[in-house]
């Protein structure tokens, strides 16, 4: 399991002196933001990423960036590995701790501290609520468009460092599309402004290059997000399919038309009777596949969109088209879509979710793949994806209980996730590499590519010590991992020696 | 090569002898300074050293309309790359400027300037989904990809925006593109600036499908796009007169009166910022976030003035030999990106010296 850090795979730092390191935190936090004893550090041992679990040295919630700056400081004159927090809902074990480190949460950041309807932009701690963001700004309708459908809780400093998506980014973007500035610590305890008030900053764009780091460059403690104007009005159509391949000819179609939908999602047969039973959306439980499409803008021109959509999804082989009923109808439609992880515990004990994107083009042949994968491995597939922008949600179902299974679930996910490379694709659309996908990095990116991702971490962190064995690979564990691979005709990483 | 022959050119595809020359020059730590279509050699600071020609790499990779993406060669001319897109009535929303028709994609990438949707579209980093980039050491490296969500590795990609070359030789890119809007509308309205700011301020704030704001100096120009019934109902709303829809192509080309100054400052603030004194006639673009200002007027009064305002000052046009264009950057963030440049760059061969000295 890729929660044991391998030392011959791995970073490694020497031992250091717990009780030095806890006596030289005790000096920057209060009392109640240090934890060292292990009942207490329990709650930071995983993250949304259950299967893997590791405990760190000991846990520190700093309330003030200078707190941040002088905890990082003490980390760096120390050798000690840091692993910064936020809500913990990620799920790509971006925050599973390292051995020895120190578990750095961002929870006591949890202020708005400003909200500037004008210039449509708010600026908050990184510990804020993703959806407390919207819930603030919307009474000068006014919304912060990314909504991961873990927004409920997922923090916007993690939403940066992962560069988090949602079921509307099709039409408004990803995190990084949607923030303007971002106040960061780095390991040497510099506090750094990235970005700024205005549309671009002088120099290289390095918001673009912090958001999405998975906290291996820096220590997110403040960011400016941007507002945009909440529609007038949204609807949503729901379209079930006979067969899976027809919600996918759709899904081209309806793009291939010069629409834009504000959402634009598939759940497959296993997956809609999922969310069906756990949420009571009014989805369609025959059908092979539901296509979810929402429009906003104008009344007007969200009816005259909507009846095209329709028209196009009775053409793809639809069996049934329906529009919500009204705000209720539509607001449970996304429920069910929303809720369709939680649901899928109801069908098994344990569920992994796969992040993979890939060209809509390719996503009839990737399905037929995943089924004869799944088939392969006697694991079942439920199939939840972001289908609009190609960004598949695999959920393997499997029970941890049974020997055997776990890997299992692990080896189908690699597969899928290297099926989505080879069809021209990536790994991770927007849960991250974290812990999670590490191994599957070598499919994707050269020994060079590598080595100059290494090097921009080092740009940052000479050390190596900001969430170590994380998102980026050491070339020793491609060796031994991407032995099997064959990259462009070549092997991908040739002059290194195999383990 | 005149720019007709260069747009009669052949599909070619050189990065075998890219890299060549890449290689040779950092061995011998000789300066190179990459040229495409050479129509922006005048922005930013000078670089000496070698011609590195990039725009005999060039033709269109792949373009599949429902994909919503085009990836070309770096030398691949913008108006090539426009016309087809137009041809399936799609756009790049980021509507990059160009300075004559020998413009070239990899350079539209690589300045990363951006036409009057900005603050509604985007910029051009916002719609780069993926390069291929040769390094110092005349690798070819391949960040990001061809789709739109892909949170793989480092956003390395997007660093070669506006880095003005000083990163990398951009050999091929992904951008992500748009349908072109059903309607498009162009309004013009007597307001001097102030009341123009004002009531931009206003409406931003509501869910109009404005997709353009820009005031020449006299007049505030508004432009709603999007479907039918939006826009129409927005043009009611708003009344004003009909404007003329090519003063879109002439703010975002810099082919305004103000243009023809000898010297050009860019001010980029936030929207709602009251600048003082400009000291020189001005056309605000981006609904005001981007303000152009023709002056004579010491550097330090205009970086003093948009740093006031919360922004930063580029001496876009008209700088010395020895003058500072790009905003100075914090010792912390300047040495930073000497450490960026060295990871790409370590023997320092690409336009040295173009975006800052040292770098």
């Amino acid at each position: 399991m890729l929660d044991q850090f391998d030392p011959l795979l791995d970073p490694t730092f020497a031992t250091g002196d717990r009780d030095r390191l806890i006596a030289r935190l005790r000096d920057i936090v209060p009392l109640r933001g240090l934890i060292t004893q292990i009942e207490g550090m329990r709650v930071y041992e995983t993250d949304g990423l259950a299967a893997y679990r590791g405990l760190p040295s000991v846990v520190v919630l700093p309330e003030t960036t200078a707190q941040v700056s002088a905890v990082l400081k003490v980390c760096a004159e120390l050798g000690t590995p840091v692993v910064a927090r936020g809500a913990g809902t990620g799920l790509s074990g971006g925050a599973l701790p390292f051995p020895g480190s120190v578990l750095l949460s961002l929870a006591r950041f949890n202020r708005i501290l400003a909200i500037d309807p004008d210039a449509r932009t708010a600026r908050v701690q990184p510990g804020v609520r993703n959806l407390a963001i919207s819930e603030a700004t919307a009474a000068h309708g006014l919304f912060y468009a990314p909504d991961p459908s873990s927004q409920i809780a997922c923090s916007i400093g993690g939403n940066v460092a992962e560069n988090a998506g949602g079921v509307h980014c099709l039409k408004y973007g990803l995190t990084v599309h949607n923030i303007q500035r971002l106040e960061i610590v780095t390991i040497a305890g510099e506090v750094l402004e990235i970005g700024g008030d205005a549309l671009d900053a002088p120099g290289y764009d390095l918001l673009a290059l912090l958001t999405g780091s998975e906290g291996l460059l820096g220590v997110i403690t403040e960011v400016t997000v941007k507002l945009l104007p909440t529609p007038v009005h949204a609807q949503v159509l729901l379209a079930a399919f006979p067969e899976v391949t027809h919600a996918g000819d759709a899904v081209a179609e309806i793009i291939g038309a010069g629409i834009i939908p504000a959402g634009l999602e598939m759940m497959d047969h296993l997956a809609l009777n999922a969310a069906e039973s756990h949420v009571h959306a009014g989805y369609p439980i025959d059908a092979a596949a539901i296509l979810l499409c929402e429009i906003d803008g104008a009344a007007e021109d969200v009816e005259a969109d909507l009846v095209r959509v329709g028209e196009i999804c009775r053409r793809a082989g639809a069996s049934e088209v329906r529009w919500a009923r009204d705000e209720t109808e539509r607001r449970r439609f996304w429920a069910g879509r929303k809720g369709a992880f939680p649901a899928m515990g109801r069908m098994a004990p344990d569920y992994y979710c796969i992040d993979g994107t890939i060209p809509r083009r390719r996503l009839a042949e990737v399905l037929t793949e995943i089924t004869q994968l799944s088939e392969r491995y006697g694991l079942p597939v439920a199939n939840v994806f972001h289908a609009g922008d190609g960004n598949l949600h695999p959920l393997i179902l499997y029970d941890a209980a049974l020997p055997g299974q776990m890997e299992a679930a692990e080896a189908l996910g690699g597969k899928i996730l290297e099926l989505c490379v080879a069809v021209g694709g990536t790994i991770t659309g927007e849960h991250g590499v974290g812990r999670e996908k590490i191994n599957q990095m070598c499919v994707q990116f050269t020994q060079a590519e590598i080595e100059t991702f290494a090097a921009l971490k080092a740009a940052f962190d000479p050390a190596g010590l900001l969430n170590p064995g994380k998102a980026i690979p050491t070339l020793a564990r491609c060796a031994e991992f991407g032995g099997m691979h064959v990259h462009e005709g070549q092997l991908t990483f040739p002059d290194l020696e195999r383990l | 090569m005149t720019p007709a022959q260069r747009s009669e050119a052949p599909d070619a595809e050189i990065t075998d002898a890219l890299a060549e020359q890449v290689r040779a020059a950092s061995a011998e730590h000789r300066g190179l300074r990459i040229v495409g279509g050479d129509t922006k050699g005048w922005y930013g600071r000078g670089t000496d050293g070698e011609r590195l020609e990039v725009s005999a790499h060039r033709g269109v990779i792949d373009y599949d309309p429902c994909e919503l993406v085009v990836t070309a060669r770096a030398g691949t001319p913008l108006a090539q790359i426009e016309a087809l897109l137009a041809a399936n009535s799609q756009t790049l929303a980021f509507e990059p400027p160009s300075f004559g028709p020998a413009s070239t994609i990899g350079g539209v990438v690589a300045a990363g300037l951006t036409g009057p949707a900005r603050p509604f579209a985007g910029a051009a980093r916002d719609h780069l989904l993926g390069v291929r980039v040769l390094d110092g050491r005349g690798r070819a490296l391949r960040f990001g990809g061809t789709v739109f969500k892909n949170v793989a590795g480092f956003d390395a990609f997007r660093l070669m925006c506006g880095a003005m070359g000083t990163l990398g030789v951009i050999l091929d890119v992904s951008i992500r593109v748009t349908p072109a809007p059903a309607e498009s509308r162009t309004l013009t309205f007597d307001l001097d600036w102030p009341a123009s700011q004002t009531m931009l301020t206003r409406i931003l704030r509501k869910p109009y499908p404005v997709d353009g704001a820009f005031h020449d100096g006299a007049q505030l120009h508004l432009r709603l796009s999007g479907p039918a019934d939006g826009v129409r109902a927005a043009e009611r709303e708003f009344g004003g007169l009909a404007g003329d829809p090519r003063a879109w192509r002439a703010v975002r080309d810099m082919n305004l009166p103000l243009f023809g100054a000898p010297r050009i400052w860019r001010l980029s603030v936030p929207q709602t910022a009251r600048l003082g004194d400009l000291t020189g006639p001005a056309v605000f673009d981006w609904a005001g976030s981007q303000c152009w200002v023709a002056t004579d007027a010491p550097a330090e009064t205009m970086r003093r003035l948009a740093t006031t305002a919360g922004g930063h000052a580029t001496l876009f046009r008209g700088a010395g030999p020895d003058e500072e264009v790009f905003a100075p950057l914090p010792i912390q963030l300047l040495d930073l990106h000497k450490r960026l440049k060295a990871v790409f760059d370590p023997a320092g061969v690409f336009n040295p010296g173009r975006l800052y000295e040292g770098l």
